[in-house]
């Protein structure tokens, strides 16, 4: 299970730390050194809890941030050979939406409640293709039938298309210029699980028709074991294990990753209690010196506290930030 | 055999709208007897929500009875109405938009006992404080607000409310959905040695499946206001008749990469539930429907002993 060394990744994040600043409540320190790559073609899942960072880490790649208070105080984001966070705003407007593009996790606010959703999809195109409104009309109709709704649909708005449907259109806009980079952000939280099916195999689909390299940024584990090829964990704001995804859920070696699974309700055993992680992912503003799982953590000693815990390769591209890692394993059989 | 507590009889809430008549509930029938928990699990707009309200006369019925402790609670008087508000209790899906931004902790807890008519004081003072010990909030939190807290703290509070009126038996209406999987944990295990403690009783709402399997006695599994499946959790997951059920445990995504993926596919949305014609509500989505069900609409059968299916043509494989 060795990973192919790719050495030109598509997207390369490297030591990205983004902080918001307020009166209020001082510095926020939401993404903390984060690293990772994407190569051509992949799916890779960014996994965590809410407020962990992976939504702050979707904007910043296509400077969405909203600064202030928000802003990329260290790191790069490197994409196809160019540093993103030096180009200019009209540099960056032509990449969004052509190059990289964005589904958001809640389709009814995504859309324009007063323009009909073919012209939607038809001013992405416009904007980044030369090419006459008739032509681009007849190219958003296919993009809508390739998302499985009819093209006659074109003139309706959102509110007259259900969760699902809003969704696919969400994708179908997404999609509409061939980007090579596509971030999803929950983009299955807010459907129902036969809907949910439905949308992950048709995003599955298109992303082996486009091979668009995929961000999914989720909460869901089962959704990353059928969607993505490699898997990061983030935890207050630190990517803590990263690997394939063989890596992480067949050997599972971070505390805060072992947590995770074995919060969930397990299908075989018949367990009486669920095991929870106890207490609370710490406040972004205060953040522990040291493992910032510690505190919530089984096996801390004095040693975590101490210093900040580096990312290890425990085996040849699995990624674990523990300094203990080899002591633990999920008993996942 | 433990009693029946509360039992559903061709229960029906249609709303009026302006397009007709919308079936929110129709036709469910159901016995839960004490200590246990009944899950109910469907798809947004399945009526599962609505059940739970009916039961509680938060919504008037539109046809049907409701016998609990061995009384028709069907239509009841406002005295009655408040007796009965006091044993049976909500836990709601979303605890911040549930509890009063403008009170404390304490006032929150102490609200259902004011109304119920205590007296301010150190008893209940002492009640208060008990509360937060039970549902796992430190007591130096007594006087913060809602906003002060996340997601966890306050679905306890929310829980708190709930308990502190020493209830038989309480609708929890997706209880956990709104709160990260580590803390979802810890909220159920909460709910569940309250339970083994105080002999409760829950209807357990959730479109969770894995959730519902973990916690429940029995299961239903609606599907545009009606029961489509009953059975023990054992049962049900083991021998699956109704084909909306098994597309429904076949498209939750399991965590697991070893596990092939075997999914049955559906085609289309739910169809709407306003003037539904006499037939299958599921047969333009299923892969097995034929002529019969596209225009009769099958009754509640029992196809193995406690197991009951609304299907024409069950699945027996």
């Amino acid at each position: 299970m060795t990973e192919i060394k790719n050495e030109n990744p598509l997207l390369e994040v490297k030591d990205l730390s983004v902080y918001y600043v307020s009166k209020e409540i001082g510095t926020c320190k939401a993404v903390n050194e984060v690293s990772f790559t994407v190569n051509k073609g992949e799916t890779i899942g960014l996994v965590g809890e809410t407020g962990a960072g992976k939504t702050t880490i979707a904007y910043s790649i296509l400077q969405l941030l909203q600064t202030p208070p928000g802003k990329v105080v260290n790191g790069e984001i490197i994409f196809n050979g160019k540093n993103l966070l030096d180009l200019s705003e009209r540099d960056m407007q032509k990449i969004r939406g052509k190059e990289i593009s964005m589904i958001f996790q809640d389709p009814m606010t995504a859309l324009n409640p007063i323009e009909t959703v073919g012209d939607q999809i038809r001013e992405v195109i416009l904007l980044h293709n030369k090419i006459t409104p008739v032509e681009a009309k007849v190219k958003a109709q296919e993009m809508m039938e390739m998302v499985g709704i009819p093209g006659e649909r074109y003139d309706e708005y959102a509110h007259e298309f259900s969760g699902g449907m809003k969704q696919r259109i969400v994708i179908a806009m997404a999609l509409a210029c061939s980007p090579e980079l596509l971030i999803a952000d929950e983009p299955t939280t807010a459907l129902d699980v036969t809907i949910q099916a439905q949308v992950l195999d048709m995003m599955n689909d298109l992303r082996e028709k486009y091979d668009t390299s995929v961000i999914l940024i989720t909460h869901d584990l089962g959704v990353v074991a059928e969607m993505c090829s490699r898997v990061a964990v983030i935890y207050a704001g630190q990517v803590v294990e990263m690997g394939d995804k063989y890596q992480v859920f067949n050997n599972t070696r971070h505390p805060y990753t072992i947590g995770l699974f074995d919060s969930l309700p397990s299908v075989n055993t018949n367990q009486k209690r669920l095991k929870p992680i106890k207490g609370l992912m710490p406040d972004p503003a205060r953040l522990p010196d040291g493992c910032k799982f510690a505190e919530r953590c089984d096996h801390c000693c004095d040693a975590c506290r101490s210093h900040e815990i580096p990312m290890r390769e425990i085996e040849p591209g699995h990624f674990v930030r523990c300094d203990f890692a080899e002591n633990f394993r999920r008993n996942n059989s | 055999m433990t009693d029946t507590i509360l039992e559903l009889q061709n229960l029906k809430k249609y709303f009026n709208v302006p397009a007709g008549e919308l079936h929110a509930v129709d036709g469910v029938t159901v016995k839960i007897r004490k200590g246990e928990t009944l899950g109910v699990v469907g798809e947004s707009g399945c009526g599962k929500s609505t059940l739970g309200r009916v039961v509680l006369h938060l919504l008037d019925n539109t046809d049907g009875k409701i016998i609990y402790n061995g009384e028709d609670i069907t239509k009841v008087d406002r005295k009655k109405l408040t007796e009965l508000r006091h044993k049976q209790q909500l836990i709601f899906q979303d605890p911040f938009s549930s509890l009063n931004p403008r009170m404390t902790i304490y006032q929150q807890l102490a609200e259902p006992l004011l109304i119920r008519g205590e007296k301010r004081g150190a008893e209940m003072d002492k009640k208060i404080y008990d509360m937060m010990d039970t549902v796992g909030l430190a007591r130096r939190l007594v006087n913060t607000y809602p906003h002060e807290l996340d997601g966890g703290r306050r679905q306890r509070i929310g829980i708190g409310r709930a308990l502190i009126m020493d209830p038989e038996f309480i609708v929890c209406d997706e209880p956990v959905s709104a709160l990260d999987v580590s803390i979802q944990a810890q909220i159920i295990n909460l709910l569940l040695d309250i339970q083994e403690k105080k002999q409760l009783t829950y209807i357990f709402i959730t479109h969770d499946l894995s959730v519902v399997r973990f916690i429940s006695t029995n299961i239903m599994v609606m599907y545009l206001g009606q029961m489509v499946e009953y059975a023990s959790t054992e049962e049900l997951f083991n021998h699956t008749y109704h084909p909306y059920t098994r597309a429904l445990l076949s498209a939750v995504p399991i965590p697991d990469v070893n596990r092939e993926v075997n999914r049955i596919h559906l085609q289309g949305e739910v169809t709407s539930p306003i003037n539904p014609k006499k037939a299958c509500r599921f047969a333009s989505r299923c892969m097995y429907a034929t002529d019969k069900c596209r225009n009769e609409e099958p009754e509640l059968q029992e196809i193995a002993p406690g197991h009951v299916v609304r299907c024409h043509f069950p699945l027996m494989d």
